[in-house]
């Protein structure tokens, strides 16, 4: 490495870059580049990612990724009718995709805007705000170089919900993705995610949720071993608005996975939850859930939930965190982080924070770490049931709380299908 | 003279209960005229000697302290708590001030300044002693077969007096001022001294290594259980000065000690700074309880003035079956940034840290404690009360971590803020590692306010409010209340209900 690229790794990851010109997101990309450049990368020493290096993912390079073969498994989502929008190592592929047009719904691309007057003023917006009181420059350096991404925008009751499916083909791609949804008042929408994506993934999602609206968002991130992603949920929640979020992670080498909510709008209600099952047998595993949820307004509701399932030198990390403004009376906070260490290598680090600044609210935070109940074991085996079928039993009903933030009942069946698979696969 | 000592004895007790409890605002805001003798202002390699040569240290000892100084040069102020600190001009403080008449030591407490004895009585410290620290003849003989609490009291800068120091030595216990300690046992300070919080630990810490002027020593030999409970009292009085103390205990193996600390400075405009250090090794199947009162000066109404109370405590259970236990009621100081902590080094040692935390006005908090398992079969609990109120922002801060090699270990942690208005903040950031899984760690936290029907309750059998308050506070409290030693527990309920008045209504 050369001394210039020593003293500005931020130019170094630039230049390996080309950031797309023009277009009626330039303003929000030029912003985006001037705040990476104030920041710089973030590195070990940051606190922010105290659990978690971040040199893979902020390297000009992505480290070689084969792509991953799923075997005979039927893909996620299958059976669910929805509307396809597939890019391959992040790149729109048309053929594979479904027409986008859907009732209720407008859909652009990032790459190919056509009217898209309202998607002006939300691109890299929510972003932005979400850089405060915590920088967040791989949020940044998507904003400004993001290659497409899919503009959403809803005005009344989505028929189908709409899957982004990510595909895994050269083994040096490095995609970077942003998407805009824009919820209107009252509309509704489910948006579903899977799949490996690249070599390396940065993904921003900036959703604004307009008053009484409801948006659900379940995401399955690709089975691949060697993925790097580090991915930004950018979320307004206005007022009587509902925001929910689910994500399975199930391997991968460095998963980063950040949910910025802010609840602006009374009685709003927002919930974010994780799953994440890690096998350090088959490559390294290091899954980081780190969620920022600000209350802004009256009785409004939050939840984060999230639980991990450790072994053969997994790591998981939790950094939780919820803010609670001067005014923001009546807040209900809850957040709980668990994790369930399979054996004595794994290991779990977890920075759960409270920041309040009302009196009259009701916030709280659990976190438990330990091994699977040996009582509860026990008693599974004594009345006939095999050992692997007993902590298979155990493992689920541990991840059930996070299932449950599923409303949709067939997308949960088909998570916990995939739940039960990983576990069958991942017995010793 | 049996009675009237008794009397002395018991008045003081009944005195400072009351005072505690019929004064409005910061009881110990007066200060006390004695000639002091300053070094100049500032820290330089020439004042660290100073202070080293004042207290008639050796060689290795200044050496020790440069080297520190050296370190805490390219140190700088750590920003990640969350506080707002007033910038510190650290050349703006006196290290050094001590009261004229302690130029020439004092052979025996006899020639202690009548006026420094005044002082501590004044302070109504908690306890009986000062009927000793005044030098009643035979007054160490009456008290026995009572629980009496040897004191070691430093004003400003330097030790005053140790009572009950003969009683003490023929149990074999060393209590003493740290800078006697250095002179008379260099073997044990030398070994232990920054065993415990290194010279280089922490850019407080590290300050106060180099600058550290008194404070006291405690060593409780083998299979001994110290026949009193000790206690260290603290007090800044001359004004721009840093106090700087540093302790040091250990308990050898099978010993028990129970240690009480306080603190009070009396009330002036201009913030003061406060860095001490405090040490503890705990060895085989010994015991130590260290319990702080800290009511430092928390400034005024508006939030002027007060102590910035920066400060590093630390208890390595070194040996197995150690156990050590800390207890702290935190009322006072205008920045209160303390982590007493536990190195669980040994197998099966024990750490337990109780905490009350109270901010009103502007006061700001963050404080916490660290549970760092090494040992296997290792146990920690933590209970931290925090309560907020006024403008004031209180913030627990907390590690717990069980490393690969600490198997079975088990981790309780409950910390539990209360809001008493609604422009202050209450915080909670804890840290958990979790590195085997033969390991337990729970971790809860709950934030609320007072509740309504409580207070209700309260005032409808007649209390007024603030009454019906402290009392819902006490028992959101009790926990902590009851893990300190009755000494302090009257002493520290009276506190919670004083720190909290004008903070309703």
């Amino acid at each position: 490495m050369s001394a210039v690229e020593k003293q500005n790794p931020v130019e170094a990851r630039l230049d390996a870059l080309t950031i797309p010109e023009g277009g009626f997101a330039a303003p929000a990309r030029a912003e985006a580049l001037a705040r990476l450049r104030a920041m710089g990368l973030p590195g070990r020493r940051d606190e922010y990612w105290k659990y978690t290096n971040p040199a893979d993912l902020v390297a000009a390079m992505p480290p070689v990724a084969p792509a991953f073969d799923n075997g005979d498994e039927t893909p996620v989502f299958d059976a669910i009718d929805r509307l396809k929008i597939v890019f391959v190592d992040g790149v729109f592929d048309a053929a594979a995709s479904d027409d986008l047009t859907l009732a209720g719904v407008e859909i652009a691309r990032l790459a190919e805007p056509a009217d898209i007057s309202w998607a002006g003023g939300l691109y890299g917006k929510l972003e932005a705000d979400g850089q405060t009181p915590v920088a967040r420059p791989m949020a940044a350096l998507n904003t400004a170089a993001a290659t497409d991404g899919v503009l959403i925008r809803v005005t009344g009751q989505a028929a189908r919900p709409i899957n982004l499916i990510y595909v895994h083909s050269s083994e040096t791609s490095d995609p970077i993705l942003h998407h805009c949804i824009k919820l209107e008042a009252g509309a509704e929408l489910t948006v579903l995610e899977n799949g490996p994506a690249g070599a390396r993934f940065n993904k921003v999602m900036e959703v604004d949720v307009g008053e009484g609206a409801r948006f659900h968002h379940v995401r399955a991130q690709g089975r691949d071993h060697q993925r790097r992603a580090v991915t930004h949920i950018f979320a307004r929640v206005a007022a009587n608005a509902l925001f929910k979020s689910f994500t399975l992670t199930a391997n991968g080498v460095l998963t980063r996975n950040e949910c910025v909510i802010d609840i602006v709008g009374d009685d709003a209600v927002a919930h974010v939850a994780g799953a994440a099952l890690g096998d350090g047998a088959t490559g390294a595993f290091h899954h980081d859930d780190t969620v920022f949820v600000t209350h802004g307004a009256l009785r409004c509701e939050s939840r984060q939930v999230f639980k991990k399932v450790l072994k053969h030198g997994a790591t998981g990390v939790f950094q939780g965190k919820i803010l609670v403004k001067e005014g923001a009376q009546k807040t209900d906070g809850y957040q709980i982080s668990q994790s369930l260490l399979l054996d004595d290598d794994s290991q779990f680090l977890a920075k759960p924070e409270l920041e309040i600044y009302a009196d009259d609210v009701q916030c709280s935070h659990g976190s438990t770490t330990g091994a699977i109940d040996e009582t509860a074991l026990f008693y599974l085996r004594s009345r006939g049931v095999p050992v692997d079928e007993a902590i298979k039993l155990l493992v689920l009903s541990f991840l059930a709380d996070t299932i449950e933030e599923i409303e949709d009942e067939r997308l949960r069946d088909d998570i916990t299908e995939r739940l039960e698979a990983w576990l069958n696969r991942h017995q010793d | 003279m049996v009675e009237e000592n008794l009397e002395v004895r018991e008045g003081v007790d009944r005195e400072t209960v009351e005072t505690v409890q019929n004064m409005g605002s910061y009881k110990y805001g007066w200060d006390t005229e004695i000639e002091m003798e300053f070094a100049p202002k500032g820290v330089n390699e020439d004042i660290v000697r100073l202070i080293s040569e004042k207290n008639e240290e050796p060689e290795w000892m200044t050496e020790w302290r440069l080297q520190a100084f050296r370190r805490w040069k390219e140190m700088a102020e750590p920003d990640w708590a969350m506080l707002k600190i007033p910038a510190i001009d650290y050349q703006d403080i006196y290290y050094y001030a001590r009261p004229k008449s302690m130029e020439t030591k004092p052979k025996s407490l006899d020639e202690v300044d009548p006026k420094l004895l005044a002082t501590y009585e004044k302070l109504g410290i908690p306890l009986k002693e000062q009927l000793i620290l005044a030098g009643v003849e035979g007054a160490e003989k009456l008290q026995e077969g009572e629980t009496r609490v040897a004191v070691d009291a430093v004003f400003d800068s330097v030790s005053v007096g140790t009572t009950f120091k003969d009683e003490l030595a023929k149990a074999g216990v060393i209590f003493c001022s740290i800078s006697e300690a250095i002179k008379e046992h260099p073997e044990l300070v030398k070994k232990y001294l920054g065993s415990v919080v290194p010279q280089s630990d922490n850019f407080f810490a590290t300050l106060n290594s180099a600058v550290f002027s008194d404070g006291s020593f405690v060593y409780i030999p083998p299979n001994t259980r110290c026949p009193m409970e000790l206690s260290t009292y603290f007090r800044i009085n001359a004004e721009n000065t840093g106090q700087f103390e540093r302790t040091l205990i250990i308990a050898d193996k099978g010993s028990y000690v129970s240690y009480l600390e306080g603190c009070t400075a009396p009330k002036r405009d201009t913030a003061q700074l406060h860095a001490a250090v405090v040490e503890i090794v705990v060895l085989e199947d010994a015991e130590v309880k260290y319990s702080t009162v800290q009511n430092w000066f928390p400034g005024d109404e508006d939030g002027k003035g007060g102590i910035y109370n920066f400060v590093t405590k630390r208890a390595d259970c070194r040996e197995a079956r150690a156990k050590v236990m800390w207890t702290q009621v935190e009322t006072g100081s205008a920045i209160t940034w303390k982590y007493p902590s536990c190195i669980l080094r040994g197998d099966d040692t024990q750490g337990e840290f109780y905490s009350i935390a109270i901010a009103n006005n502007w006061q700001q908090a963050d404080t916490g404690t660290k549970m760092i398992h090494l040992g296997k079969n290792t146990k920690s609990r933590i209970v931290s009360k925090g309560i907020s109120a006024g403008q004031a922002q209180n913030t627990y801060r907390g590690l717990v971590t069980m490393h690969p090699k600490a198997k079975n270990s088990r981790n309780y942690t409950q910390c539990d803020s209360l809001l008493i208005g609604d422009k202050c903040g209450a915080h909670t950031v804890p840290y958990i590692e979790v590195k085997n899984n033969s390991s337990r760690v729970e971790h809860e936290a709950t934030t609320s306010k007072v509740d309504d029907d409580q207070l209700f309750y309260c005032r409808a059998r007649g209390m007024d409010e603030e009454e019906a308050v402290a009392l819902v506070v006490n028992g959101f409290c009790r926990e902590v209340l009851q893990a300190l030693p009755m000494e302090f527990a009257m002493e520290a309920q009276s506190l919670v209900a004083i720190s909290l008045e004008g903070s309703v209504g």
